[in-house]
Order: C-alpha cells, then sequence, then structure tokens
C-alpha cells in the first residue's frame, strides 16, 4: 500500500481523486488546492479524504508525508513544486506538460521506470495515440508517424488553451522517445459541437512498402486491448487501414488507426475521454509503483 | 451613397499560394511560387500569402505533404517580391510558434492566426509572438457561418485583445448568402471597428464568394482575399480578378491593376492548373451543408479509395459539425458508409462486401 497525495483540485485532480479512491494498493493521503470554494476540495471531504486550500506548503508541513503525489495543477507550478517533492523524497506523477522527468506511457515503458523520482504523463493525445504507435514500431521501423486528436471544446481548459504549443511539442518528442518513431508530428483539433464529440484519435505510421500488415494489425489489436484494461472505453473504430507505398510518402507505406476514447465518467462526462486517459493512465501508474514497492519489501 | 460604395480603401490579399495549395494537392514547385508573385506584385497586390494550405506545419499525411519545404517557398516569393509583402496562415494546433519563428526569418512579415470561429483563445500565444517579432497581425475566424454575428464578434475581441490588427470573417463553407457575410461583417466593425480592421474571405461553393465580398467592403470591411483563377479549396475562392474588377466598377479603391491580374490568372496561374474550380454536386453540397471547403479533395479521395459517393461523405462531415483540420474523420465516415451498405442499412449497391474497408 502507497499513500498518494493529489495537488491540484481541478477537474483532472478531482477524477484521479475517484478512480484512486476504487485502488486496493493506494490510499488517498490527501487533495492538495489552493482555491477553498473548489468543488473539487468539497467533493474529496465528502469523500472522507482529508483537503486543503493550502497548497504545497501545507502538505510539506505534515508529519506524515504521502509517499507519492499526484501533479494535477499547471506545468508552471509544477517546475516549482518538483525540487520541494523531491527534496522531501516524494516520488512525483506529473499529469502536466512540465515534463521534467521521462515520459512515461503504461503498456509501453512503465515497467522501466518504477524507481524514478519524477515520472512525466505526457499529454492526453500522447496517452492515447503513443500505445498504437509503439505496437506498429515493435513490428516494423516507423521512420515517421502522425497523430491527430480531436477533443470537445467544452474539456480543453484554460491551460490547455494557452498553451496549445505545449501539447503539439511534446506529444510529437514522446512518440519518437516512448514510441519509437524516428520523426513523430502531433495535432489537436477542438470542436465545439454539442452535445460534446467524444475524444477520437487517429494514428499514421509510415511502414515499410512490404511490411506484415497482418503482424502489425495483431499487434495493434493486442494494444488496443491492453490499454482499455485501465480505460475501458478505449477502442479501434475500424480494423487498420493499409495503404500502398506512394512516392509522396517518401516510397513508404501507410498504416491508419482510428481510434475513440470514450471516458468512465467518474467525476467529467464521457465525451471527456481525453481527461480520462490522463487520470486512468495516472491512477495505471501508481498502482504499479505500489507493486513494485510491494516487491522491493519482499526482496528486502 | 458614398458608403455604399465603401469610400475607404480596401486592401486585397492574394491566397492563390496558400488556400490554392489545396486544390494543387500541396504540390507547388518554386518556379510557380516565383511566377504567380512576381505577377502579383507587379499588378499592385499589396499581400501575398504563402504557406501550405492547412498553414505552416501542414505538411502531413493528414493534410498532404508539401512537395517543397514551404519555407523555402516563402523565402523565394521574399526574394521575388518587390513592394508585395508576404503573409503566412498558422493554425494553433497544427503548426507552433518555432513554425512562425522560421515563417519570419524567411522574410515573412503578415502572421494571420486562423482559429475555428468559436476557439478563439487557442491564438493568444501565436499573436503574442507574431507581435514580439514584429509582424502584422491577422486573426481568421473560419467556419464563420457556424455561429451568429453577435457571438462571431465576441471570438473577434478575443482576438484583437490577443493583438490581431485585423480580423476576418472567414467563409470556409463558401456556405454564407449575401445577409449572412453582411450582418457579420457589420457586427465584427461595430465591435472592434474603432482599434483594429474587419476582413472578408469568401469561397465559390454556392458562387457568392464575389458578392459576399461586396457587401464586405461596402458594411466596412478593409482587408478582402481573393485567389488567382479562384484556385482554392472547394469551388475555389473569390477569384481575386474578378474581386478586382468588380471593385474597380464599383468605385472601390484597392490599388490593384485589373489588367495586370487579368493577365496573372490567364497567363500565369490557369496553364498550371490541373483542374479549374468548380461547382460541381460535392462543393455545392459543401457550401449548402456547411462543409469546410479543404475537405473535398480529401473526400474525393476517400470515395474512390472506399467505393462511397464523395457527396454522400461531405453531408455526413457536415451533419457531424467536423471543423478545419479534422481531415481524419472523412476516411472514418467512408468507413461507416461501407459497413452500412455491407448490413444493408442504405441500398448496398457498390462494393463487395468486406473487401472494401480493409485492404
Amino acid at each position: 500500500m502507497l499513500s498518494a497525495a493529489i495537488v491540484g483540485s481541478g477537474n483532472i485532480g478531482t477524477d484521479l481523486l475517484v478512480k484512486l479512491l476504487r485502488s486496493e494498493t493506494i490510499e488517498v493521503h490527501s487533495m492538495v488546492g489552493v482555491d477553498p470554494e473548489s468543488d473539487g476540495l468539497a467533493r474529496a471531504r465528502r469523500l472522507g479524504v482529508e483537503a486543503s486550500a493550502g497548497g504545497v506548503d501545507w502538505l510539506l508541513a505534515r508529519d506524515d508525508l504521502p509517499d507519492i503525489v499526484f501533479e494535477a495543477t499547471s506545468a508552471k507550478a509544477h517546475l516549482a513544486n518538483a525540487p520541494r517533492y523531491r527534496e522531501a523524497g516524494i516520488q512525483a506523477v506529473d499529469l502536466t506538460p512540465a515534463a521534467v522527468g521521462p515520459f512515461v506511457c503504461p503498456p509501453v515503458n512503465l515497467a522501466n521506470l518504477a524507481g524514478t523520482p519524477n515520472l512525466n504523463m505526457i499529454t492526453c493525445g500522447g496517452q492515447a495515440t503513443i500505445p498504437i504507435v509503439a505496437a506498429v514500431s515493435a513490428v516494423v521501423p516507423v521512420p515517421y508517424a502522425e497523430i491527430v486528436a480531436s477533443i470537445a471544446s467544452r474539456s480543453a481548459g484554460p491551460g490547455t488553451r494557452a498553451n496549445i504549443d505545449e501539447f503539439t511539442q511534446t506529444t510529437a518528442r514522446a512518440i519518437e522517445q516512448v514510441g519509437g518513431a524516428a520523426r513523430g508530428k502531433a495535432i489537436i483539433i477542438l470542436n465545439p459541437v454539442e452535445p460534446p464529440m467524444i475524444m477520437r484519435d487517429t494514428v499514421f505510421c509510415a511502414i515499410p512498402p512490404d511490411a506484415d500488415t497482418e503482424a502489425i494489425a495483431a499487434s495493434v489489436t493486442r494494444m488496443a486491448a491492453r490499454v482499455a484494461e485501465y480505460v475501458p472505453g478505449y477502442t479501434l473504430r475500424a480494423e487498420p487501414q493499409f495503404d500502398d507505398a506512394r512516392e509522396d510518402w517518401g516510397g513508404n507505406a501507410r498504416v491508419a488507426v482510428f481510434l475513440e476514447v470514450k471516458g468512465n465518467g467518474d467525476y467529467l462526462p464521457p465525451w471527456a475521454g481525453n481527461l480520462d486517459i490522463m487520470t486512468a493512465a495516472a491512477a495505471r501508474v501508481g498502482e504499479e509503483l505500489a507493486r513494485h514497492a510491494a516487491e522491493e519489501k519482499v526482496k528486502q | 451613397m458614398t458608403e455604399e460604395n465603401g469610400a475607404k480603401r480596401v486592401r486585397i490579399t492574394d491566397s492563390t499560394l496558400r488556400d490554392g495549395s489545396h486544390a494543387m494537392a500541396h504540390r507547388f514547385t518554386e518556379e510557380q511560387v516565383r511566377g504567380v508573385v512576381h505577377a502579383l506584385d507587379s499588378a499592385g497586390v499589396e499581400v501575398i500569402e504563402v504557406a501550405h494550405g492547412d498553414g505552416l506545419g501542414g505538411s502531413s499525411f493528414n493534410y498532404g505533404f508539401s512537395l517543397e519545404d514551404e519555407i523555402k517557398l516563402i523565402a523565394a516569393a521574399v526574394d521575388e517580391a518587390t513592394a508585395a509583402r508576404i503573409a503566412v496562415l498558422l493554425l494553433p494546433g497544427v503548426g507552433t510558434v518555432e513554425d512562425l519563428r522560421r515563417a519570419h526569418d524567411a522574410g515573412a512579415s503578415v502572421a494571420r492566426i486562423a482559429t475555428h470561429c468559436t476557439e478563439a483563445d487557442v491564438s493568444l500565444q501565436h499573436f503574442a509572438a507574431a507581435r514580439e517579432l514584429g509582424m502584422e497581425t491577422v486573426g481568421f475566424l473560419m467556419l464563420s457561418h457556424r455561429i451568429g454575428p453577435r457571438e462571431l464578434a465576441r471570438q473577434a475581441r478575443i482576438m484583437v485583445d490577443g493583438g490581431a490588427q485585423c480580423v476576418y470573417v472567414v467563409d470556409s463553407a463558401g456556405a454564407m448568402v449575401l445577409a449572412d457575410a453582411q450582418a457579420r461583417v457589420r457586427a465584427l466593425v461595430e465591435e472592434i471597428g474603432h482599434e483594429a480592421q474587419v476582413g472578408f474571405h469568401g469561397h465559390q461553393n454556392l458562387s457568392l464568394g464575389v458578392a459576399n465580398s461586396v457587401l464586405a467592403a461596402q458594411n466596412g470591411a478593409r482587408q478582402i482575399d481573393g485567389a488567382l483563377c479562384a484556385l482554392g479549396a472547394g469551388a475555389g475562392n473569390a477569384p481575386t480578378e474578378v474581386v478586382a474588377a468588380t471593385f474597380e466598377r464599383l468605385g472601390i479603391t484597392t490599388g490593384v491593376d485589373v489588367q495586370g491580374v487579368l493577365a496573372a490568372a490567364e497567363d500565369v496561374v490557369q496553364p498550371f492548373l490541373p483542374r479549374l474550380p468548380f461547382a460541381d454536386r460535392s462543393a455545392i453540397t459543401q457550401g449548402y451543408a456547411g462543409v469546410y471547403s479543404s475537405f473535398l479533395l480529401h473526400a474525393e479521395r476517400a470515395a474512390e479509395r472506399y467505393g462511397v459517393p464523395a457527396h454522400e461523405i461531405l453531408q455526413r462531415v457536415g451533419e457531424a459539425g467536423y471543423v478545419g483540420g479534422q481531415e481524419d474523420m472523412i476516411i472514418d465516415v467512408a468507413l461507416r458508409l461501407v459497413e452500412e451498405r455491407e448490413h444493408g442499412v442504405s441500398g448496398g449497391a457498390g462494393s463487395p462486401p468486406g473487401s472494401a474497408g480493409r485492404r
């Protein structure tokens, strides 16, 4: 059992709270915000979780510190908080685009990162698409991968809107570093249609002209099932679509994978799959850290 | 009557080398760019837009890869122009401030930042960066027909507060019918007119691009877009040469030499056109159903690949409310149509079951 504090009482922090309260290996230590009026803090109290609007100062002044902290504030806040967590010996799971620590995508690289003091959850679009890029690059070399994430306008908060370049650049980097593509590109589209659209993601990978399409399709299907273990609404909208090599694609062929990410509706409505996949992936990371800690204990 | 004839001067921005990129499947060569810029510059067109059709950074699987690096094309345009200034388009979420910097380094001096008409606040970091670089700034509210004039004016206000010196009513779907354009331009002039200009970007899907541009100018728009030979997405843009000629007849000063742009259209652009923009069934469907004009070629490609009609795809795309940038959803819609046919939902003469979606 690991104890975990949630810093940030907005949509993401509150949705994460609901998920962590279901966990058998994570005990919620507290929820911290800065706005005494926040719905998230009120909800935490109703659910029997200690909650404070005193910010990180309040948290770090406690005698009983948590083992891990989930940062659901902003990149700027996390850049300031990260050294303080580290000094206090608290492992950080960062849901902001600060990218202080290495990128983690649970079904791809979590196993190697358990001992790292700071883990970054990339972006919502990254969590949705990088598993698929990794599934393709496990079968063939991927010289270029591109993802298009479409999200409901109402699910894009002020932070995302003010720094949309952070999304495209961070996601593109992670497509390379975690997904295994030689070059990555990310596109994000906000759609205001009502009722809100459920998050959609498309993954395009350049593949060799003679690639084994059956092996790629099987790898993609297996990976989608692994993501669906922690995001039940994660589905392939169609079989992977293969297109023959073209000159304007640098002589490469292409596979296109169409995804829908429906959220669990814990705190945010099901259409906000983009937020749900972040919190679900972060909760998954927390549980893996707890499992790892338990194993270490047995070894000692 | 002087008001009606727009006594004020109107500036024409030519987008042949940006919006036209859609119709060219993003395959412009440096030679074509130099030829078009030379002709427009000689004809007195003050601003020439050069970029991938989907803006800086648009070269991709989703929108189509550029034949030539757009930065190289921008540099060539800057080199060729003597008086005209080179503009670039940037869609936040597709291109980044980094791309804008590179374009600025190549000599571009006008930054046009485009968002869906309800999402103006995603452009703030890009306007800030453009102003910091010393670029002239223009906001582009795409698919402006989707919201009412007052709501649109509120979005224009966000852009102006963020640093836009002009905001365009952009009829990306060519869906506006006369009064629609007029009311939106008026609302923007009222909201931002005392501190910024208003522009209009028209498409020909319902053949009203020029008429809407006239109404826009008569109601206070100071910047109007066009493209030579209408080269642009859907049934094309308001043709620069027709806008220039019509405005001259109406006594609206543009500073553009009509004979010069007529020659540019016929002698420079027409020879390299793969096909003349035309209001065919698919393009009209776009105007009628309010679908983003650049979806046309993508829908045609998906139609060919999956054996379902392009106009049906576009109709469905309109119903779903997809916005500029969601080209990937066209394939998704085509796959749905195939599935429905295979399950006999809507007839089913067409592709043999099981084959189309899977190859």
